[in-house]
């Protein structure tokens, strides 16, 4: 039963995606039929939440894997399209196919009347499909198939409107850097296959005490790399704030929600391996802490609304490889959790602002304003958004307060708990942790200044685009609110799968419970395993802390830019001087890597490979061709069409036959 | 042999040797109702029905115990159903492809399909015969149908030109081949295959044996267009009708190997004919695929490209051993499926008059724009003929490669892999000049852009067929290995494993 759940969970994304995909193609007269397409394309995701739930609800504690069949056995090497269900599985699940749903719901209002309907849904379950295989997977080729196929799925959405260059280099871009990571996944594939000789999570995890320390480091560092890549961390990240060229649907889904958490649900599931190599955990949370740091910084200067939403999601990934660095794996997916839910509502409440202005958009260009230059993401045309749209203003608030960490909303808790288990980490004698949480809580800070900036020059002030208020945006239909606010309810109460430690003495944290190894769970825990506790009135200290900074990032942002407006970016500017200069580049990191790697290789590739390539390698393979097409037509010459020289050249066969049987 | 109860017993087994006997009768219904209704369209639906039912039935008998039928003559179930079902299958699916082409050459004559029944019985005779008597009666039925299939358009010069070259080489094989019967059973006492290697034993007669042997195999030799005595193949294949040269290249070959297997297995002992298939398999492959890089007719390209496929079979033969006949089996299979689908899309591409012998493939350049789903699926078949992953040609040169380097035989198989990699450059072309040229540079005689092809809805279900089963065929699990067990199963049997 639970076996064939699991085939079903995972098979009705993928019968979904040929459904809305190759049928639609053959047959163009469907293209058009949007309810049909929609209600496919969300069912094939809905009906595996809700069997997700059945299985989460009726899970009795014990892991259990259901395997298919065997992919390839070559060798040592035995492949098994094998879905471990267990503790950690679910939950992602349950975020990837709750999520999806909502987002599909929501789409369906956001692309109403685009070309590609069809195609868009088939790619959203196609998403769904590899991303279930990656979160489910029982060994790491398995994972990796999903891990290959989110990313496909991620480029052929970056790229969805492919028509704008823009889009497409934004596609390639996604595409290339995530080649670097996938190729340290290869590599520590190969390490680990070769070592153990057993790619399925039992071989790798029972296996780990066998392994020398030098072996499980490089192991390690390698996965994190692979990491890097796809949940957009230092020195790979550069490719995230670009994908926001895909719909707005997408970024929620792919770039905020799901596909980019893959990295930490990776160093999660390894986790026993992690473990044992403490030197690249140091190395984890140093990058994580950077990034987030980093990247909230960026964010302050941004313009564009999905861009402010995009480095705050690099920023906020940040944040769960700082958990990871110092060995609260757990906490790293509890952020992922309620991440998922207030960063995925940010991002569809911009989509929803971005219909909005596209309609403003529209309607100036009806009255014969020249609107090449207007941008329908950029928040100086926006303004005072409230009064047009009132649900998407009251759920874009509360995923604001919820990621700034507002005490009681769903972010403060995950945020809280990951600050926490830093300085609990240098506490137990692990001194960069001090610092990792010392840049932590002035990232925090940062975050709930970035996001109240974006909320207020958004939702208040005056607006700002031409005409205003006979143009005005109108609230967007009934199938994109209610995913915005069934997903505003879970930003506020999501956190309370994970009370902090000084309730009920962790008692009430059900998610460490549920997850943890020292509770029956998948997760293994460094701080668990070592240390002590630290006392309860450094605890709450701690939580004030974490609290206050929120609550002060948010009051002065607030202050500083309802009375301003978007004059007071120019008070920063010049208050913070080249501090800001820089921030506002973006460290020039594109451009360092354009000078450092990217144009040194086309160049190298351009002057010297390809003209190798052109004349020797063509050459020899032309050669080659040319050699054996010209023996062949002196062959051919045999072949005269007479039929006596045909017996006569069977005789000779007959002869070589004979010689080579009676004689040799 | 006691023959009082002969009568009994042979009607006993008919119902083993149902599919042979199906095809039979309604071949005969055929002729029958041909002679009262000429050409009357319902004909190929009786042998389409009989070839479906044969195949059911054979299907059913995959699992079931081997056996042989009317005294130790032929072989049922197990491995028999195995081959049975490329063969009816292959039939099965020429004989769709054939009916709306044979109407647009217009040839649609009722025999063809009563003589490809009988050829198909003539088939498999040959290849789940278990005597040198029952072989040699399969292969002259077979061979006579498909003598007459080559020659059907008969007021095309060149039709009949190979027709009859095909018929005095074939002869001229025939004569080899009976001769070889005859030396062994001079030289055994038996023309029964698995008491030859006992027969054998105690006559020790060596150079009667293994002279027979070189006889038998030249006759196998030509059957299957292996160099050098493949000269005929071309000229034929570029002269039959196009849908018959695809039926003959795959089920004639597939029985003719078949039989071979089971010759090499059972009758001969495990010495001297290494060398002769491998030197045989080097010259095939070589020869096969060079010829074929010269070729700019699309028909007479793929003749030597198929002659160049027999080579790669050769190479699972010479390995010797339980994988490498089981891999020959399973890229017969697939051999069949690709080659069926290659020639069905040439079929229906034709334009020239004369079954396609004279039109260049430049004539057909971007008709993949033009014809989508033809120009995907002939780009499928021709990676898979390649032996391009994921598709089934390349699971097909695995299974003929790896038992052969398992043999020691890598050197072979390096040749193999040279040799695919040559095949490339021919089958790329097609695809190139399909998909890539633009239809403007078409040669003045050919159609004129956007000139459509009739494309029928019952040939676009075989390519589909063919196509989906090219990309699934490599994931089936355990397909590859259905027939290895038989060999080992027959080796436990007669106590040499």
């Amino acid at each position: 039963m639970d076996a064939l759940l699991v085939r079903l969970i995972i098979l009705l994304p993928l019968a979904g995606a040929i459904l809305t995909g190759l049928v639609p193609l053959f047959m163009p007269g469907l293209r058009k039929n949007e309810s049909l397409i929609s209600t496919i394309g969300t069912l094939a995701v809905a009906v595996p939440f809700g069997m997700v739930v059945y299985l989460f609800l009726t899970f009795d504690g014990n892991a259990f894997v259901a395997t298919f069949y065997t992919w390839m056995a070559a060798g040592d090497l035995s492949v098994d399209f094998a879905y471990r269900i267990d503790q950690l599985s679910l939950i992602m699940g349950l975020v990837v196919l709750g999520v999806g749903t909502l987002i599909h719901v929501y789409s369906i209002g956001y692309m109403h009347g685009d070309d590609g309907f069809w195609k868009f849904f088939s790619y959203l379950n196609l998403f769904i499909f590899a991303m279930l295989n990656l979160i489910l997977a029982d060994n790491l080729v398995v994972l990796f198939l999903g891990w290959e196929g989110v990313g496909l799925c991620s480029f052929l959405l970056i790229g969805f409107w492919y028509t704008d260059l823009k889009n497409s280099a934004a596609a390639n871009k996604a595409f290339i850097v995530n080649r670097i990571g996938d190729f340290a996944f290869l590599l520590a594939m190969f390490l680990l296959f070769r070592e153990l000789g057993g790619l399925d999570f039992d071989t790798l995890l029972n296996g780990v005490d066998t392994l020398s320390s030098t072996t499980v480091t490089m192991a390690v560092l390698l996965l994190f790399l692979a990491a890097t890549g796809k949940s957009a961390q230092i020195p790979l990240f550069v490719w995230l704030p670009d994908a926001m060229a895909g719909p707005t649907p997408v970024s929620a889904l792919i770039h905020a929600a799901t596909m980019v958490t893959s990295g930490l649900y990776l160093l999660a599931r390894m986790s026993d391996m992690v473990l044992a190599a403490p030197g690249v955990m140091v190395l984890i949370a140093i990058v994580g802490a950077l990034t987030a740091l980093v990247a909230a910084t960026i964010a302050i200067t941004q313009t564009d609304i999905k861009r402010v939403l995009a480095y705050s999601t690099v920023s906020q990934l940040g944040f769960m490889f700082m958990a990871v660095g110092v060995g609260a794996f757990f906490v790293a997916i509890f952020h992922v959790v309620t991440h998922a839910f207030f960063k995925a509502l940010l991002f569809l409440g911009s989509g929803s602002v971005i219909h909005g202005m596209h309609e403003v958009e529209h309607d100036l260009e009806h009255e014969g304003h020249d609107t090449s230059s207007f941008d329908a993401q950029d928040m100086r045309t926006m303004g005072n958004l409230k009064a047009y749209m009132p649900a998407t203003h009251i759920t874009f608030l509360i995923a604001t307060l919820a990621i700034a960490g507002i005490p009681l909303l769903s972010g403060f808790f995950s945020k809280d708990e990951i600050l926490f288990m830093a300085f609990q980490a240098g506490y137990n004698g692990m001194p960069v942790a001090y610092a990792v949480w010392a840049v932590g809580i002035l990232t925090a800070l940062l975050t709930a200044v970035y996001m109240t900036r974006a909320y207020v020059l958004t939702f208040r002030g005056e607006e700002r685009w031409p005409e205003a208020p006979s143009i005005a945006p109108h609230e967007s239909p009934l199938s994109m609110t209610l995913p915005l606010w069934t997903l505003a309810i879970l930003a506020i109460v999501g956190g309370y799968i994970g009370l902090p430690g000084v309730i009920a003495d962790g008692d009430w944290n059900w998610i460490h419970h549920y997850l943890a190894q020292d509770y029956g769970g998948p997760v293994a825990d460094l701080a668990d395993s070592a240390g002590f506790s630290l006392p309860l009135a450094l605890k709450w200290l701690l939580i004030a802390i974490g609290g206050g900074v929120a609550i002060l990032g948010v009051s002065l942002a607030w202050v500083a830019y309802d009375r301003e407006g978007l004059a007071f970016d120019d008070r920063l500017r010049e208050r913070l001087g080249p501090l800001y200069g820089v921030w506002e580049v973006k460290y020039r990191l594109d451009e360092v890597y354009d000078a450092a790697l990217v144009n040194p290789i086309r160049d190298i590739m351009g002057q010297g490979f390809a003209k190798a390539d052109a004349s020797v390698v063509d050459g020899v393979v032309n050669g080659a061709a040319r050699g054996a097409a010209a023996f062949g037509r002196v062959l051919g010459r045999i072949q005269t069409g007479v039929i006596q020289r045909y017996a006569v050249m069977m005789v000779l066969g007959v002869v070589i036959v004979m010689a080579l049987i009676l004689f040799v | 042999m006691d023959l009082s109860q002969a009568y009994d017993a042979m009607l006993g087994d008919l119902a083993g040797a149902f599919p042979l006997v199906l095809l039979a009768v309604a071949g005969l219904v055929i002729v029958v109702w041909d002679a009262f209704r000429n050409n009357d369209p319902l004909l190929p639906y009786i042998a389409g029905g009989a070839l479906a039912i044969g195949l059911v039935f054979e299907g059913s008998q995959l699992a079931s115990e081997q056996t042989t039928l009317f005294y130790g003559n032929i072989r049922a179930g197990g491995f028999a159903a195995f081959i049975n079902m490329v063969l009816l299958g292959g039939t099965l699916l020429s004989v769709v492809l054939s009916v709306p082409y044979l109407r647009q050459i217009k040839h649609a004559y009722g025999e063809v399909y009563a003589l490809m029944l009988f050829a198909t019985v003539g088939m498999m005779a040959l290849a789940t015969g278990n005597s040198l008597i029952m072989l040699f009666v399969g292969l002259e039925t077979m061979s006579v149908c498909l003598y007459i299939l080559v020659g059907l358009v008969r007021k095309d010069e060149g039709s009949i030109e190979s027709a009859f070259k095909y018929f005095v080489l074939g002869a001229f094989a025939t004569g080899f081949f009976l001769y070889g019967i005859a030396l062994l059973y001079g030289a055994t006492g038996t023309v029964y295959l698995h008491e030859m290697q006992s027969g054998f034993a105690q006559s020790g007669a060596t150079t009667m044996f293994w002279a027979g042997v070189g006889l038998l195999l030249v006759g196998f030799f030509f059957k299957v267009s292996a160099v050098p005595f493949h000269m005929w193949t071309p000229d034929a294949y570029q002269g039959a009708p196009t849908t018959l040269t695809g039926y003959m290249s795959t089920t004639s070959k597939a029985a003719a190997f078949t039989a071979l297997i089971l010759v090499l297995y059972y009758a001969l002992p495990p010495e001297r004919w290494t060398t002769v298939l491998a030197v045989v398999a080097v010259l095939t492959m070589v020869a096969g695929n060079v010829l074929a890089l010269a070729q700019d007719n699309v028909k007479r390209m793929l003749a030597y490209s198929s002659i160049a496929h027999g080579g790669y079979i050769l190479v699972g033969l010479a390995a010797g051993t339980a994988a490498g006949y089981s891999g020959a089996l399973y890229y017969l299979l697939i051999y069949s499926i690709m080659n069926i689908g290659a020639f069905g899309v040439i079929a229906l591409l034709e334009w020239d008059g004369k079954i396609g012998r004279e039109q260049t493939m430049e004539s057909l350049s971007g008709i993949g724009t033009q014809r989508p789903f033809l120009g995907l699926a002939m780009a499928v078949f021709m990676f898979s003929l390649i032996g391009f992953p994921p598709f089934g040609g390349f699971f097909g040169k695995v299974a003929v490669f790896g038992p052969a380097i398992d043999a020691g035989l890598t050197w072979l198989a390096v040749i193999g892999l040279l040799a695919s990699v040559a095949s490339a450059g021919y089958y790329l072309r097609v695809v190139y000049v399909f998909s890539f040229k633009s239809a403007d540079e078409r040669p003045a005689e050919a159609p004129a852009t956007g000139t459509g092809f009739n494309v029928p809805f019952s040939s676009l279900a075989v390519l589909s067929l063919c196509v989906v089963l090219l990309v699934v065929v490599g994931f089936i699990p355990g397909l590859r290995d259905v027939t290895t067990h038989y060999f080992i199963d027959m080796a436990v049997a007669a106590g040499t494993l």
